[in-house]
């Protein structure tokens, strides 16, 4: 028995056979933010064979307080988070080959990234990204392990751990034009490693094969609220994703934000597809506490923050100024719009 | 007279002007949310939301938040 995982393989749920499968797993961890980095590390630490962590930003000093992996130096560095991770995963864990890729994981190449792994472990910001790793993961048939947290509140969900149990798509139908971010109502550390120790857990489950169930849970930590709940009875039979005849809608580019860079502008222009238009009242509303120089009428909402200017149009379109970076541009709207 | 209901695992009392799903949702601030319910150990489809709040019921409230 390896040492370094004797008291994992002394938990009788595990032991050396469920050890030796967690050896052989090969992880895709989606985000290297504060989910990830959890999740990561403790993925890491257990000992599987392979983890891939991918992530488009870099750090900056409002991370730390949550994104375990990274320290003050790695900030003044200007580190992508996917390099920091892989840098301190490694030294973590040099039994694990860990690999950490800087990239906007989009539905041109998502399929290609995960495609090789054996479980996907969510550590992403926004619920359309979610969406289009649920579409990848259930064309490819990897489990996927959904989490999701702001402020005390977080929730876990795991997708296709089990023949014919539901996925992401069942459960949210359409994808909401606005949610809860950290960035807009902000997130506390310790939720952050519960909602990720859930995932991990189900994820460690998993491996050891387990008997899985479709249970959405969630916890909120400063009220002490709770719940779970079996959701095997939302599964729809006609379900895009997972239906017998899927055609996984977010993986094709009808269902997701379109981006465009303005030529001769410095400014990137996304389009929201019709059926999920942002609607200017509930926007302005929610984002008046953050932003500067709101304003607002029947055609437009324009506002400022992180020195970009914002313009929402009523038709669905919003212009970021100041950017023709549009991996830029999303990570700016994902933090208000979710 | 008040109800006292479980939501979320926690006692709750459900004031006299709340009197369905729906209104409990949007008393709670979550009336535009995407969220799943359970009531009593089943899970209420949309349009069912218009379902009376019994006193003792045990409700359940999952939301969809962004972040993490």
């Amino acid at each position: 028995m390896n040492s370094k995982y004797s008291r994992q393989e002394l938990f009788a749920p595990i032991g050396p056979i469920g050890q030796q499968r967690i050896r052989e797993a090969k992880v895709f961890v989606l985000g290297a933010g504060a989910l990830g980095s959890s999740g990561a590390e403790m993925l890491v630490r257990a000992g599987v064979g392979e983890l891939t962590i991918v992530d488009r930003d870099i750090l900056e000093w409002t991370n730390l307080h949550r994104q375990q992996l990274y320290s003050e130096q790695d900030v003044i560095d200007q580190l992508p988070k996917a390099i920091a991770a892989e840098s301190r995963l490694r030294a973590i864990n040099s039994d694990v080959k860990v690999r950490g890729i800087v990239a906007d994981v989009t539905p041109e190449n998502v399929l290609e990234l995960f495609e090789g792994h054996h479980f996907i472990l969510d550590g992403t910001d926004n619920i359309e990204t979610r969406l289009l790793a649920n579409d990848a993961a259930l064309q490819l048939g990897i489990p996927f392990f959904m989490g999701a947290c702001v402020g005390s509140y977080g929730l876990t969900f795991p997708i296709g751990v089990k023949e014919g149990t539901p996925c992401l798509h069942c459960l949210l139908e359409a994808l909401p034009p606005q949610s809860l971010t950290c960035d807009t109502v902000g997130v506390i550390s310790p939720i952050v490693v519960t909602t990720a120790a859930r995932q991990t857990a189900e994820l460690l489950k998993c491996i050891t094969g387990a008997t899985m169930e479709p249970r959405l849970e969630s916890v909120d930590l400063w009220t002490g609220e709770r719940a779970a709940m079996n959701v095997q009875s939302m599964k729809k039979p006609t379900c895009p994703s997972c239906s017998d005849t899927p055609v996984y809608p977010y993986l094709s580019a009808n269902e997701v934000i379109r981006t465009a860079v303005l030529c001769g502008r410095d400014t990137v222009q996304l389009t929201w597809p019709k059926n999920r238009q942002v609607e200017l009242m509930p926007f302005a509303n929610s984002i008046r506490d953050i932003v500067s120089n709101l304003k607002q009428n029947p055609y437009l909402v324009s506002c400022e923050y992180n020195d970009h200017r914002l313009v929402l149009f009523r038709d669905g379109r919003m212009l970021v100024h100041g950017t023709k970076d549009i991996t830029a541009a999303r990570k700016i709207v994902a933090g208000l719009l979710g | 007279m008040e109800k006292m209901i479980d939501l979320n695992g926690n006692s709750y009392p459900v004031i006299p002007e709340v009197e369905t799903i729906q209104q409990l949702l949007e008393h709670l601030g979550l009336g535009d949310r995407i969220l799943i319910v359970e009531k009593n150990k089943e899970i209420l489809q949309k349009d069912h939301y218009d379902a009376p709040i019994m006193d003792r019921d045990q409700i359940e409230i999952i939301h969809f938040v962004g972040g993490g």
